[in-house]
């Protein structure tokens, strides 16, 4: 079993939802954000999102824009990513890792070679933003080829027709977001959730993660409770942005933040809806 | 002067391009949030309906003849002919339509898809602000809420059509993201597109973006080029021997070329804006020193890093300040059907005045970058042979900035 299966096995034997952590990779600088990533999987964190900053992140709102902004003029590259990657992977070797991303930097020097160098630094998943399935069939036979999970996302906008296209494209986990509009932090969570995860559900038997806006333990709670994994990101990215002016700072308010938050995946210590 | 026969259009394959999912052979496509998916294929399927519904075609000759001023006058400029030597020059006067450029031919095509498909609020990107100011008027014309993004830096280079935009009630927002231009702008639009999409329509301004984007932006400038073909044949009898063309994402250009791309005799050149000279960062000639890329929906000519970032892009003018280009563009690149050149700054400064002073027709920034190129391509062609040039905008948003670069005071 892959790591990112091995992963909701654990949460499902536990009886608790899988914790997905996003942060983008070299913000605000490279090692405040492997120590960042690091406080985040000693916390409890079971998956980590790595952002991969992108000078035109069209789908992110403010917080995730400027977040890559500052991995950018930090000095992030492609090869300072991998690179990041590889030192999470030897110390957590259990840890799944997925890219989320744009098409542009995985195309543009050839998605074999992305791809490639994507297994070899110990990435298992890849989330690309702005690839529908319609367009994702080089992609798919690259991740296939490398062993690399596919992540593909579900909007509220999305119509039952699209479902099985979508199904049939993901490899590793589907992500439904809970709102429509770009990420970033929400006060509620949206109503409709639990029909649409079990709507979603009836096309696939891949694990179905909910994400986009969730920042308190209670909305973590109400996630868990009908999903496979909850995401949390633009909650966590703030924490990096209220601490710009102490770096050192940074891992042990991100370790306080997560804690709090991972607490809310546990199925047992909150009755279901 | 001998009439050029007419041949039977043939069965070319501009006629079946893009294909049903967009694609201009490798270029185009559909690259955007799965959030959006819907949506544009709701907008393709609409689309489809009105191109082939006779009242929806009919309605809209009628707005772009009594609103926007359609046809266009096609213009001898004599003193231009008489300065180069050579060929008989031939000015396209989009830069008449009302609002002052090309652009209104688009807004008002997809302002009247929109009211088909009952949305009531729309959005825009604008780079120069005549995109953004075409879409206001018809906003304001047809009751449609109008909010447009814009580029901070664009916003104050452009400051008159920013104006505009607001007397005619439109919300203009500016976008302080990024490099604070036309890049920015269309992510913000999108970013809009994306949270609002259940009642908005995104007009996106040029033949750029996801599919029906492209296709649909061309159709509506199509008529450029076919009443220029006609116009010619009534005054000269035969086909043009070459067009030029500005190219930012390439509406205009795509508009007077299509009918065109079928008579073989015809050079088309696109001019894009080589800023201060092929380095990195200081252009926005995407056909030299760019890469296949994928941006803002769709794939295509990219100035990008070794990394897959977007380069930083610099023009004189806002409009082809932009780092992606129209994807059928690279599709007829690649096939050999249209070249392109370049026109850097000081170029288009010094055609600026020149054509001000010879004519009587001051030209958009852009425009004066097919103009720079028509220039010289006019002085090395016969004097029996026809060069065609699309004046696609109106200058007169320009004259604060060029009165700044030629250190005048404007009181």
């Amino acid at each position: 079993m892959d790591r990112i299966a091995q992963a909701f096995a654990r949460a499902r034997a536990n009886n608790r939802a899988v914790f997905v952590a996003y942060l983008c990779a070299g913000d605000p600088d490279q090692e405040t954000s492997l120590a960042a990533c690091r406080a985040l999987i000693e916390s409890g964190v079971d998956l980590l999102e790595l952002g991969v900053p992108f000078s035109d992140p069209l789908a992110d709102g403010l917080t995730n824009q400027l977040a890559a902004q500052r991995a950018l003029d930090g000095g992030m590259t492609a090869a300072g990513v991998f690179a990041l990657v590889h030192r999470l992977r030897t110390e957590f070797p259990e840890l799944p890792i997925v890219f989320y991303t744009y098409y542009n930097l995985v195309f543009s020097n050839g998605v074999g070679a992305y791809v490639r160098a994507a297994r070899e630094a110990g990435v298992d998943g890849m989330l690309t933003l702005d690839l529908p399935p319609e367009e994702g069939a080089e992609l798919s036979a690259a991740c296939a080829q490398e062993g690399i999970k596919t992540v593909l996302i579900v909007a509220p906008t999305t119509p039952e027709s699209r479902l099985p296209i979508i199904a049939r494209a993901a490899t590793g986990f589907i992500y439904y977001v809970s709102r429509e509009g770009v990420t970033g932090v929400r006060d509620s969570v949206a109503t409709d959730m639990p029909a649409a995860v079990a709507r979603i559900k009836a096309h696939t038997t891949l694990p179905v993660v909910v994400g986009f806006g969730i920042s308190k333990r209670e909305h973590v709670a109400e996630v868990a409770a009908c999903a496979d994994g909850v995401v949390v990101g633009s909650a966590l990215v703030n924490t990096i942005r209220d601490h710009l002016a102490d770096r050192a700072g940074i891992p042990a308010a991100m370790a306080a933040r997560a804690r709090d938050l991972v607490a809310g995946v546990s199925r047992s210590a909150v009755p279901g809806p | 002067m001998a009439v050029a026969p007419a041949p039977a259009p043939p069965a070319s394959a501009r006629l079946s391009l893009p294909d049903s999912a967009g694609h201009f052979g490798v270029y185009g496509g559909v690259y955007v949030p799965e959030t959006l998916m819907t949506a544009l294929s709701d907008l393709t399927a609409a689309y489809e309906i009105a191109r082939n519904d006779p009242a929806f075609q009919s309605e809209l000759r009628h707005h772009l003849k009594e609103f926007a001023g359609r046809p266009t006058e096609l213009y001898f400029a004599e003193r231009l002919t008489a300065h180069c030597g050579g060929a008989k020059i031939y000015l396209k006067r989009e830069d008449l339509l009302h609002t002052g450029a090309h652009k209104i031919n688009n807004a008002l095509g997809q302002a009247l898809l929109a009211k088909r498909m009952g949305k009531k609020r729309i959005i825009a990107e604008t780079g120069a602000g005549q995109h953004g100011v075409a879409t206001a008027a018809v906003c304001a014309k047809f009751g449609l809420e109008c909010v447009v993004y814009m580029g901070a830096v664009d916003m104050e280079r452009q400051a008159l059509n920013v104006f505009r935009m607001r007397l005619m009630g439109a919300e203009v927002r500016g976008v302080e993201a990024g490099q604070k231009t036309l890049k920015d702008a269309v992510n913000e639009a999108m970013r809009d597109w994306v949270t609002n999409v259940r009642g908005t329509h995104y007009i996106l301004g040029s033949a750029l973006g996801a599919h029906p984007y492209p296709m649909m932006v061309r159709d509506f400038h199509r008529v450029i080029g076919q009443e220029a073909k006609e116009q010619l044949r009534q005054r000269e009898g035969r086909l043009p021997d070459e067009i030029i063309a500005c190219v930012g994402g390439g509406s205009n250009a795509i508009g007077i070329f299509y009918d065109f791309l079928d008579e073989a005799s015809v050079r088309l050149i696109g001019v894009e804006a080589g800023g201060r000279g092929i380095k990195r960062g200081e252009h926005a000639a995407r056909f030299e020193g760019g890469k296949l890329g994928v941006l803002q929906g769709s794939k295509t000519y990219i100035l990008q890093n070794p990394d897959g970032q977007i380069e930083l892009t610099h023009s004189v003018s806002a409009g082809l300040d932009y780092a992606a280009i129209g994807p059928e563009h690279a599709y007829y690149r690649d096939q050999g059907r249209i070249g392109y050149a370049y026109a850097c700054d000081d170029e288009v400064m010094e055609s600026f005045q020149l054509v001000s002073r010879l004519e009587g027709i001051i030209p958009a920034l852009e425009t004066t970058h097919a103009l720079v190129h028509g220039l010289k391509r006019a002085k090395e062609m016969r004097k029996d042979e026809i060069l065609l040039i699309n004046l696609s905008g109106r200058g007169d948003k320009d004259v604060n900035q060029v009165a700044k670069m030629l250190g005048v005071t404007l009181r």
